[in-house]
């Protein structure tokens, strides 16, 4: 674990969990797997304090537990699975692309709770809901179960493991901790519940007998405890699919902007096919029939078979090589690459931004670096001389930027010898882009600008602490003024209690806390791109 | 050769293959580590708007506030006073630090995480009390719903703030606690330990002071 990334998560956990929780991981990421007692010796916390931590981030899969062979129990900080919560809101809002406020909330609900079960996942989503329609309008349970399954049925959320159910002998002692697991097949499975039921809207207080009721309600829900039908099944997100969602949606704006909007249908309609049944480390998805493809095509797409056919070739045969063609059996089979390449994974997430990732992070170096790098990507290796002369650029200059990009690790020198003996006058000095270098370096950079981002955040919002306190009290006060019917008069007194030059300053800190958390999100989007691409080409064999 | 000082630093290569020319001013040494904020040479591209930027930002703003508020936040129990008082029997309690507020599948944990909670007041004489005890919570809330409707700034403003914010099932829990825990007549809000008395709570208007 780079340092970076330990900071990043650090602050993650701070920000999202408070500083217990915070002190618990790091000192998990930092020295390792370790025991209970010896985790409470590190942090300097209290026993109860540490235990306290420990429930959370497990509830939230941040931290697994495995049992020794000695009896005791270690635990183990996931960092890669920490970084994620940075991107929360973008599962949260695909899942609303997909399916809607039952399946936005949902998916949020869960990734709040860590894990939770069906029927309290529905329960809860359903109140939700009711809150914000029109009053008198109740929603249904059937409808957020039935996005429930159609969330399963896609795997965007999967089970977790399970306890296993074996009869504890009464001569064994129970084992510290249970060793969960989970059949492949199982994991989709939902349970057959028949969840009846509508949302309750919270009443507010200012009513009684609402409030009594309520009260004698909330005694009798807590009195009963009887075992929901789902007890023990939990479910939680499936990253892993969303990010497969998120590859897929690069790839087909990637073959839009490189071809048109007929030719990204069609891969699209290829990746929606094979959603389910492509592994998420496999390189290809499984072979598809071009009659296959021509059936599954959106109904609004009548284009013609053989107008199909030709779309499929042109895919097969682009240098890009995001369609393959592995066989002739139905009229034609084709398979998408589904693996970051060098060159592919560069394509922008969005359609509308045309230049290429790497060279648009080089901006920062300038757009002739920027030259520089991409020739490098196409030529592989280049001599000094020979960089000045394609890229166009006078010697002085493309001579700095070099240098410049070498401190950087963007570029490596390539020693070829023409002796034995390997003297620096006659060997050949080739610049080349070790891309998994440069992936690595700039993921890097990604991680300490997220970083550096959240602590400037944090740092604005403590710079204004008071005056961010004292507009929360006003704003209190004039709710509570207007429940109970002020005039506006006393009401515009009130407002006036925050000074003109101060409202400006309120300003201008919304104004900066937003710009750095869009900033945060957008730096993710880089970091998902780059992890992948990393992550993809690692795994290949 | 051996050049100990003599010409620039002469280097085991040529340095002309690598581009630097006789004659050419190398850079200065570095003798301290990189500046904190190096100057930025070129402005960075504007962030893209639009309206999937604006929804994910309304989103993890929202996520924030959200978390601070769940039970998973752990917050360090209130840190113990020098001297003890008089009103730390009458405070509304702080979290616990021993006890945790949401209730985990404690099958699917170690066991040694399972935090045993010592409640004080629950202990067995308190039984015999219960239906006295309960007419006593009756009227309380009835109390309590009635001060709701004046406007008390400072330690209502928290109750308030919370049942504007949806979404948030606490507000519930935080109730019962209210009615369990207390053993006296008095609403303790009621009680103003002085220590908001000061020059920065000049709008305590109405605030009971015994």
């Amino acid at each position: 674990m780079t340092q970076a990334e330990l900071r990043l998560c650090s602050l993650l956990l701070q920000e999202h969990f408070g500083e217990i929780v915070e002190k618990v991981g790091n000192s998990l990421l930092r020295t390792g797997p370790r025991p209970l007692r010896l985790l409470v010796g590190d942090t300097g916390l209290l026993p109860d304090q540490v235990k306290k931590a420990l429930c959370v981030l497990i509830q939230h899969n941040l931290v697994r537990y495995e049992v020794q062979p000695r009896g005791s129990v270690e635990y183990e900080a996931r960092s890669e699975r920490i970084l994620r919560i940075l991107r929360y809101p973008r599962y949260i809002y695909t899942a609303k692309t997909l399916y809607g406020d039952p399946g936005e909330l949902l998916v949020e609900e869960l990734l709040l709770h860590g894990h939770l079960s069906m029927s309290c996942a529905v329960a809860r989503v359903a109140d939700r809901l009711t809150e914000t329609m029109e009053d008198g309008k109740t929603m249904d349970y059937s409808e957020v179960s039935s996005t429930f399954v159609r969330l399963a049925d896609t795997h965007f959320i999967q089970r977790c493991p399970m306890v296993p159910e074996s009869p504890r002998s009464a001569k064994a002692p129970p084992p510290p901790a249970p060793a969960l697991a989970i059949a492949e097949k199982d994991m989709y499975a939902v349970p057959r519940l028949s969840l009846v039921g509508k949302g309750k809207r919270r009443h507010s207080c200012d009513e009684e007998e609402e409030g009594e009721h309520k009260a004698k309600r909330q005694k009798q829900e807590g009195g009963t405890s009887e075992t929901p039908p789902d007890d023990g099944i939990y479910w939680q997100v499936n990253l892993e699919r969303f990010h497969q969602h998120f590859r897929d949606q690069a790839l087909v704006s990637a073959v839009a902007s490189r071809m048109d909007q007929t030719s990204s249908e069609v891969v699209r309609t290829m990746l929606r096919m094979s959603e389910v049944t492509t592994a998420s480390g496999a390189s290809h998805t499984q072979p598809l029939s071009s009659n296959e493809i021509f059936r599954s095509l959106p109904a609004g797409y009548n284009i013609g078979k053989q107008v199909l056919d030709q779309y499929l070739a042109l895919l097969a045969d682009d240098p890009l090589e995001f369609v393959g063609k592995s066989g002739d059996s139905g009229g034609g089979t084709y398979t998408v690459k589904v693996t970051w390449g060098p060159r592919a994974s560069w394509a922008p997430p969005s359609p509308l931004q045309n230049p290429s990732l790497i060279p648009l992070l080089l901006h920062r170096f300038g757009s002739r670096c920027a030259r520089i790098f991409r020739l490098l990507l196409r030529k592989k290796h280049l001599e000094q001389k020979q960089v000045e002369d394609f890229a166009m650029i006078p010697a002085k200059e493309a001579k700095d930027m070099l240098y410049r990009m070498l401190s950087e690790n963007l570029v490596s020198l390539q020693e070829i010898p023409k002796t034995p003996d390997h003297a620096p006058s006659r060997t050949f000095y080739l610049y080349t882009v070790n891309v998994m270098a440069a992936a690595r370096m700039l993921l890097h950079r990604c991680y300490k600008s997220v970083a550096n981002l959240m602590e400037r955040r944090q740092h604005e919002m403590r710079e204004n602490k008071r005056l961010l306190e004292k507009s929360q009290r006003v704003e209190a006060i004039l709710a509570s003024m207007q429940a109970t019917g002020a005039e506006a008069a006393q009401l515009h007194e009130v407002e006036e209690m925050i000074t003109g030059p101060e409202r400006q300053q309120l300003e201008t800190l919304k104004r900066n806390v937003n710009k750095i958390d869009a900033s945060e999100n957008q730096v993710d989007e880089t970091i998902f791109v780059l992890e992948s691409f990393i992550e993809s080409t690692m795994k290949k064999p | 050769g051996r050049g100990r000082g003599r010409g620039r630093g002469q280097m085991t290569f040529n340095v002309e293959a690598v581009g630097i020319g006789k004659g050419d001013a190398l850079p200065p040494p570095t003798l301290q580590p990189s500046p904190l904020f190096p100057a930025l040479e070129r402005r960075a591209a504007p962030l893209p708007g639009g309206e999937e930027g604006e929804y994910m930002l309304a989103l993890k703003q929202e996520l924030r506030r959200a978390m601070r508020g769940l039970p998973y936040f752990v917050k360090p129990g209130a840190p113990r006073r020098d001297i003890e008082r008089y009103s730390d029997k009458y405070q509304l309690s702080s979290p616990v630090d021993s006890a945790i507020d949401w209730n985990p599948d404690w099958r699917r944990l170690p066991r040694e995480l399972k935090i045993r909670v010592r409640r004080v007041e629950r202990t067995a004489p308190l039984i015999p009390k219960q239906h006295v005890a309960l007419d006593k919570e009756e009227t309380i809330k009835k109390l309590e719903s009635l001060e709701k409707k004046e406007e008390e700034v400072t330690s209502e403003e928290e109750e308030e703030k919370e049942e504007e914010e949806e979404g948030k099932e606490e507000e519930e829990e935080e109730y019962d606690e209210e009615e369990h825990e207390e053993e006296t007549d008095y609403v303790l809000s009621y009680f103003d330990n002085g220590e908001s008395f000061g020059p920065d709570s000049d709008d305590n208007g109405d605030e009971a002071v015994y």
